[in-house]
């Protein structure tokens, strides 16, 4: 029996707040700043977005379907694209209606409620779920949570919720001897199929493929399938951020020339196909289970979830947005769970991270702001606006 | 190794942090195995002489007739009468004393001749530039009667920067010269006094290498000086906190409270602070200000203060001496230092390591080693009051700001700094 390849690609706009300085605490509640969105959507757009989505049309119409991908963004990202690039939300409409591209349920806001608040956690993926619906016409059927932030018991809270599959990391911590070139199974709910990601091949190509100190430099796509050839297994997980092709690894590098003559290749070979995540599970059985009892993610080489509540200042930050849950709730107004939301982007917590007191991480990573300090304090005095407006609401009942 | 360090002044008898970076720096390579003989114009006799042997230029006869070289620089600044805005280091009463004690005891004939002493005041008085080439004399003789005893020769600042180079010009040793402060950083581009100017030039063209307390001097000295990139290497500042005890302080202010201080002058930005607590207190009632010092732009802030509005909550204290600054610290819920232009600024390290978060103007050579500070471009007052608001009002960001703070403080040593120091010793032997 031939290999599988499950191709997933994250596409993600974080929230961007706009400078909000305290004089304009319970004064202006206008948080964003959609010109800085606008310009990084299309920034994006031109090196990935546009062309990448074309080479995957393309691919797909050539093999006559035996390309195949699996795509998820969050609610977030799909309302910037709806706004800032709607050529991009036609393309990713053309992609849907192919018949091979899957797109997956998350959380609406990017956000790490799976954590903190399983109510809203649920109401975020149901959100999502309906967002997709809508959007892509095809309801989701697995499941991948934020930057995929995984254990035991958020692979129960959505198999409640109706998700057989969750995509999360195969990280060697939790992995172990094991390989991730298989299914396994969540040891809570032995009903739910776990795709786990070969972070060694993913990273190939989403770290190192213009790193011109790797030994393996340059890297050919008849070099990179044959490595997939080697790997044991049934099934490769290929997880990256679709940013991956034409930003992170600039055109300059030749990434796009290299994917579009890897998906080439793999159609060519015999003993290597394509399948998306919801094929994977008819196709293969799991293995074994594997029990993930903390939480881990896909992020840096901690795989852990310290760089959201890693520091005092995350953890302050978060525990006042969350204490809010109550009193919405109880208001239940559009407009206050609108912007709840949006502060819930998982990337705000992220900048305050304790990594980026170095610059050169700043460079790398990308975050907005000089230092997690401001990063922090532009947050609060945002969130202390919106808990003015909470408090005012609810002594006006 | 061995170094012939000249310097002007050695605690415990200090005007400004001249001083007590070079008993750092002469602790620092002691740890490190470097021998220090340290020159200084006046010495008290009651220096701490654990690490260094101090040499008083004020009991050595000049003994060396100086050749045409030295004597060529020598005219160069013999004979000028300043006026004390060259004066880096001293604060205005000191100022005022120094020039009253001057006046009283200093009486000078105009040249010194072989087998003579002469009595530096060892200050930052009206006659410095006079008392900066007779220690350049000293000097000469200095390190002739020494010159088995050294392998290179290092001086601190512009005041020794001839001392330096006739030592240099006499043993052929390699001399590095060290920059804690340059002339612009005591006056603005256009109000740079030329005659300290051209010493500091003079200096660094002629030693070996440069040494610098940060980044931001080190570009200067590129810049400013024209001194050849490759020979400038920078030494970061750290700080020596032994011996030195929490204080406890009983609080007599509910509020926060809100710091300032140093030489109140136009370096400092005292105007950006009083600007951003103007701004802070439209917001808040929960904070006092305090701007500790004295400075020529005193009356300025007072007047400032006042036309604001704000002078219930913005209080001054005046010159703080000895313990007092401690207490300041202590009573301190966040300190600023908003220079405008800072060599390095040591200030902000005391008060993280009393455990007081900081926020520090990106024009310091500090923000280039503090990293849990918070830091502002001293112009802009508008983010400079959101970081006072945020860290009065977030209780979760100063509490780890003052943490972090203490821990990196702690660890800037001299016994590190001074590593890269030898290196740069080695490098020159």
């Amino acid at each position: 029996m031939s290999k599988s390849i499950c191709l997933f690609f994250e596409l993600n706009q974080p929230v961007r707040l706009r400078s909000y300085k305290f004089f304009d605490i319970g004064k202006d509640s206008h948080y964003y700043d959609p010109f800085a969105s606008r310009t990084e959507v299309r920034k994006m757009v031109q090196r990935c977005y546009l062309p990448a989505n074309a080479i995957l049309l393309d691919a797909i119409r050539r093999s006559n379907g035996a390309v195949k991908v699996a795509f998820s963004m969050p609610g977030t990202a799909i309302e910037q694209l709806e706004r800032y690039a709607p050529d991009v939300m036609d393309s990713f409409r053309e992609l849907a209606q192919t018949g091979c591209v899957e797109f997956l349920c998350e959380t609406y806001f990017h956000s790490i409620s799976s954590l903190i608040s399983e109510q809203e956690f649920r109401h975020q993926v149901e959100k999502h779920r309906e967002c997709v619906a809508s959007v892509f016409g095809q309801t989701p059927q697995c499941f991948r949570n934020t930057d995929f932030i995984y254990s035991n018991h958020i692979g129960k809270m959505v198999y409640d919720m109706g998700f057989n599959t969750v995509l999360a990391e195969g990280g060697k911590h939790v992995m172990g001897w094991q390989s991730p070139n298989w299914l396994y199974r969540n040891p809570v709910e032995k009903g739910q199929t776990l795709l786990l990601r070969n972070y060694s091949l993913s990273d190939d190509i989403s770290l190192r493929f213009s790193d011109r100190s790797w030994n393996e430099w340059p890297l050919s796509a008849e070099k990179y399938v044959s490595w997939i050839e080697q790997a044991e297994g049934d099934i490769v997980n290929l997880f990256m951020d679709y940013e991956t092709l034409g930003h992170f690894n600039p055109a300059e590098s030749g990434i796009l020339e290299f994917f579009k003559s890897f998906l080439a290749r793999v159609v060519e070979n015999e003993n290597l196909e394509f399948t998306t995540p919801s094929e994977a599970v008819r196709n293969f059985k799991p293995v074994a289970e594997i029990s993930i009892a903390e939480p881990e993610s896909w992020l840096n080489e901690e795989r852990d979830i310290s760089d959201w509540l890693g520091n005092d200042l995350q953890t302050e930050a978060s525990n006042k947005l969350y204490s809010l849950i109550e009193n919405l709730s109880v208001l239940g107004r559009d407009d206050l769970w609108s912007d709840f939301g949006a502060l819930q982007d998982a990337d705000l917590l992220y900048y305050m991270s304790s990594r980026f007191f170095k610059k050169e991480a700043r460079m790398r990573w990308n975050s907005p702001y000089e230092t997690p300090y401001d990063a922090f304090i532009n947050y609060m005095n945002v969130l202390s606006d919106l808990i003015i407006r909470v408090n005012n609401a609810m002594n006006e009942r | 190794m061995r170094v012939l360090m000249f310097g002007w002044e050695f605690p415990p008898h200090i005007a400004g942090g001249l001083g007590t970076a070079c008993k750092g720096i002469v602790e620092g390579l002691a740890y490190n195995g470097v021998e220090t003989i340290f020159v200084m114009p006046k010495a008290s006799g009651d220096e701490d002489q654990r690490c260094t042997r101090i040499i008083n230029a004020s009991d050595v006869a000049v003994a060396y007739r100086c050749t045409s070289d030295v004597d060529e620089f020598i005219n160069m600044v013999k004979f000028i009468s300043v006026d004390s805005n060259i004066v880096p280091y001293v604060n205005p009463d000191e100022y005022f004393q120094a020039i009253e004690k001057m006046k009283r005891e200093y009486s000078t004939s105009s040249t010194i001749g072989f087998g003579q002493k002469f009595n530096f005041s060892g200050k930052y008085g009206a006659n410095l530039l006079e008392e900066v080439s007779r220690y350049a004399q000293v000097a000469a003789t200095i390190a002739m009667e020494h010159s088995a005893e050294f392998d290179l020769i290092h001086a601190h600042d512009w005041l020794t920067y001839l001392a330096g180079i006739a030592a240099k010009e006499i043993t052929g040793k390699p001399l590095v010269v060290h920059v804690h402060a340059t002339s612009f950083d005591r006056g603005t581009d256009d109000m740079v006094d030329s005659r300290v100017y051209a010493i500091e030039k003079r200096g660094m063209e002629v030693a070996n290498r440069v040494v610098t307390v940060s980044d931001l001097t080190r570009n200067i000295v590129i810049n400013k000086y024209g001194i050849d990139p490759g020979k400038v290497v920078t030494v970061h500042n750290a700080v020596d906190f032994s011996g030195r005890e929490d204080m406890d302080v009983h609080r007599g202010v509910r509020e926060k409270v809100v710091t300032f201080l140093g030489r109140i002058t136009y370096q400092k930005g005292p105007e950006y602070f009083i600007e951003a607590a103007a701004k802070v207190l439209k917001r808040t009632s929960n904070v006092r200000f305090v701007m500790a010092g004295s400075g020529d732009m005193m009356e300025r802030a007072v007047r400032q203060v006042a036309r604001l509005g704000i002078a219930d909550r913005f209080h001054f204290t005046g010159f703080l001496k000895g313990n007092d600054v401690q207490r300041m610290f202590a009573l301190s819920d966040v300190y600023i230092m908003p220079s405008v232009s800072e060599p390095f600024g040591i200030s902000p390290l005391e008060a993280m390591r009393t455990n007081v978060p900081s926020i520090i103007s990106k024009q310091s050579g500090a923000a280039e080693v503090l990293t849990y500070a918070l830091k502002v471009d001293f112009w802009d007052v508008d983010t400079l009051a959101d970081q006072i608001y945020a860290l009065v009002t977030y209780p979760a960001l100063s509490a780890f700001a003052a943490r972090e703070g203490m821990a990196e403080v702690n660890n800037i040593k001299w016994n590190n700094a001074t590593v890269k120091l030898k290196e740069i010793y080695q490098t020159l032997l």
